[in-house]
């Protein structure tokens, strides 16, 4: 039995990440996916992406922290294009795969659990561009940029903080302004997942200053447009690989068919794609919180101290039982508020509530599994500083933590007008 | 040579799993364990299917021999392309005695059935590695076999093969109906895409089969004693050049080296 199991760990075909060949007992801690809810479909959806993203992603994970570069993406995108992980929630018409926000939560979540940067930058062109031109997109845009979107050919971002927009991103200053067939685009955005790389932008810029927020309207904006140009990549903290920068408009002319939405009206399409934003996004935290424990259960329990393994200690099992209770607390909230939405039931309060509380959650979760390693959770040969770094991304992006007590707090106070 | 390719898969611990063998030596821990296709049985459904794109055979069919969970390696096969599954219900006391004879006796049992031109199986299960099946199968339809195969491709009604072996490589040209078992360079197996994935569970299209007394069941037939998990390793002796040659390189004083077998 061991010496074709061995044989096959070994073959050329399959790839063991750093961590196992480091010596962790066993491969992963499973994901009791009867006690998550989900069906026959989603536990077979989990199972192949799971060796999907563990055969291909996970060998290059460690390395492309380290670089700050994922040279493998376009790739690695086309892959996924085919094996139809590119447009989950887009409809079948549009060559999407016609599933829910629960499917699309699942694969980033396992995305996440291999390399959160990657995942980051999957939920960025997945959630954030393709979804929103499903949304609202009309026939000739979604003919002109889905099918490449889909394929993995094209890369998709969106544009909406600004260097001195963030948290108040309504008060944008990145001008549109209508000239015949075209709208001139002046200033900046920043904070742009996948900007250095991304083919097809969905941007938001003022066409009315004077009407404040109901003066939005979203772009449809093509690399290599004349007067768009990219800067630097940004130097992170975590999430490092999923490529980050500056965008510049100067003067660059953006045809008036590509104005997704209707005109002024960019603050819906902003707003409702928000909610759903946070809602896949919060899979990033979750597939965190599942990769600390794959890393470090393992470790407590081959790790010797005082004559035993430290995982018998009743301060370790005090840990383990902490981290798992609160990624199975997040990830139960995060599914149930999934399926409604995939009923049609969209709560802008519990979208937020979701990533409040995974986010924060996963923070913690991070610093325990650093913590269950002692002195090897603190050096980078181990990943548990990585998934930290990565983690904490999860508090601001996406909406800061406070935005979403604010959006929280709001919804209660209209209760009682 | 057109026609119907069956395909034994069989539901196993995942490979990647560490084993435990039970408190009480009669086997390994099963329960909560996770399970997934053979390897060896992938490549073979990936070469059907192959096969089926190559418009060399008209249809894969999947079989599995297990409880009810073996349905789902059923679906991972028609998620990688196969037409149809036949679950070949064998659960409790029965799925414990379950071996290779028992599943060649059914194997052989739905070729005749089916009428199938080819039988596809993996070389051999990661569980028991007994290498057993698919010869078995062969004997008992009398059909020429070709094991280990690295590369499989038809000629009219014929079969070429080449076979992986000790000594090397060993082309065979053998007859159809003929049994393959599929040795691990013969391909490499796809991922199944989500397209594939929802139309295999919306489109049901496994039988459900009970072995009757054609195809009757022997019960243990090879008696379990107990079941050990091996030894931890020990140090070895080098008796091979590598050590020697370290000493030699610190002390600048080379030693005499008697040749023997390397001790690993």
């Amino acid at each position: 039995m061991f010496a074709v199991r061995n044989a096959l760990r070994l073959s050329s075909r399959l790839s063991i990440p750093a961590v196992t060949r480091r010596g962790c007992a066993g491969a992963a801690i499973p994901v009791d996916d009867v006690v998550n809810g989900l069906t026959d479909e989603q536990i077979q959806l989990r199972q192949t992406v799971r060796k999907f993203f563990v055969e291909k992603l996970a060998p290059h994970a460690d390395e492309i922290d380290k670089k700050n570069e994922f040279p493998g993406m376009r790739g690695f995108w086309k892959e996924m294009g085919t094996m139809g992980l590119l447009g989950i929630t887009a409809p079948v018409e549009c060559g999407g795969t016609g599933l829910g926000y629960l499917d699309h939560i699942i694969v980033m979540e396992e995305l996440s659990r291999v390399s959160a940067a990657v995942a980051l930058s999957y939920g960025a062109h997945s959630n954030l561009c393709v979804n929103q031109l499903v949304r609202h997109a009309n026939e000739k845009q979604k003919e002109k940029y889905m099918t490449k979107l889909l394929t993995g050919e094209h890369v998709g971002a969106l544009a909406m903080s600004e260097p001195n927009a963030g948290s108040d991103v309504v008060s944008m200053k990145l001008r549109a302004k209508k000239e015949g067939d075209y709208y001139v685009l002046n200033g900046n955005k920043f904070w742009i997942t996948n900007g250095p790389d991304a083919d097809v932008l969905i941007v938001y810029a003022k066409t009315d200053p004077e009407a404040y927020q109901k003066g939005i309207t979203a772009f449809i904006v093509e690399k290599g447009t004349p007067g768009f140009s990219t800067a630097q990549k940004l130097d992170k903290l975590g999430m490092r690989g999923s490529n980050t920068c500056e965008l510049i408009f100067e003067d660059c002319k953006i045809p008036a068919e590509n104005i997704l939405g209707p005109l002024n009206k960019g603050v819906y399409v902003m707003m409702s794609g928000l909610d759903l934003e946070r809602l896949v996004l919060a899979s990033g935290p979750i597939g965190i919180m599942q990769a600390v424990l794959d890393a470090a259960i393992p470790y407590l329990h081959v790790r010797e101290a005082f004559g035993q393994k430290i995982g018998h200690f009743q301060l370790m099992q005090g840990k383990m039982a902490d981290m798992y209770t609160r990624l199975s607390a997040c990830r139960q909230y995060l599914y149930s508020v999934a399926r409604a939405c995939d009923k049609g039931h969209f709560s802008a309060k519990d979208c937020a509530g979701v990533i409040l509380y995974c986010a924060e959650n996963a923070t913690q979760v991070a610093l325990d599994g650093i913590q269950c390693l002692g002195g090897n959770g603190y050096i980078n040969d181990y990943p548990l500083g990585r998934f930290l770094r990565d983690a904490k991304l999860y508090e601001i992006g996406a909406g800061t933590s406070e935005v979403r007590r604010l959006i929280i707090g709001r919804a209660f106070n209209s209760l009682f007008k | 040579m057109s026609g119907r390719v069956l395909v034994g898969v069989k539901r196993v611990i995942d490979y990647a799993v560490k084993i435990r063998v039970k408190p009480d030596n009669t086997g390994v821990v099963t329960d909560g364990v996770k399970h997934s296709m053979n390897p060896f049985c992938e490549i073979a459904v990936e070469e059907a299917v192959k096969l089926k794109e190559k418009k060399l055979i008209k249809e894969v069919v999947a079989v599995s021999c297990g409880p009810q969970q073996s349905q789902e390696t059923i679906r991972t096969a028609l998620a990688m392309g196969a037409d149809r599954g036949i679950h070949v219900d064998v659960s409790g006391k029965d799925y414990e005695n379950l071996g290779p004879l028992q599943v060649s006796k059914i194997l052989a049992a739905l070729a005749k059935q089916e009428d199938a031109q080819l039988i596809l199986l993996g070389k051999q299960a990661i569980d028991d590695d007994c290498n057993q099946t698919g010869q078995m199968t062969a004997a008992l339809l009398d059909w020429p076999q070709g094991t280990f195969a690295s590369e499989v491709s038809l000629e009219g009604d014929k079969i070429n093969l080449v076979r992986e072996i000790d000594g090397g490589l060993e082309h065979i040209k053998i007859n159809t109906p003929a049994v393959i078992t599929a040795d691990l360079r013969l391909n490499t197996p796809r991922y199944a895409t989500l397209p594939n994935i929802m139309d295999s569970l919306m489109n049901n299209e496994t039988e459900l089969h009970k072995p009757n007394h054609r195809t009757s069941l022997c019960v243990g037939l090879i008696p379990l004693f107990e079941t050990v998990a091996p030894e931890d390793m020990q140090g070895g002796t080098d008796r091979s050049g590598a050590m020697l040659r370290h000493t030699v390189l610190q002390s600048g004083k080379p030693k005499r080296i008697i040749l023997s077998c390397l001790c690993i």
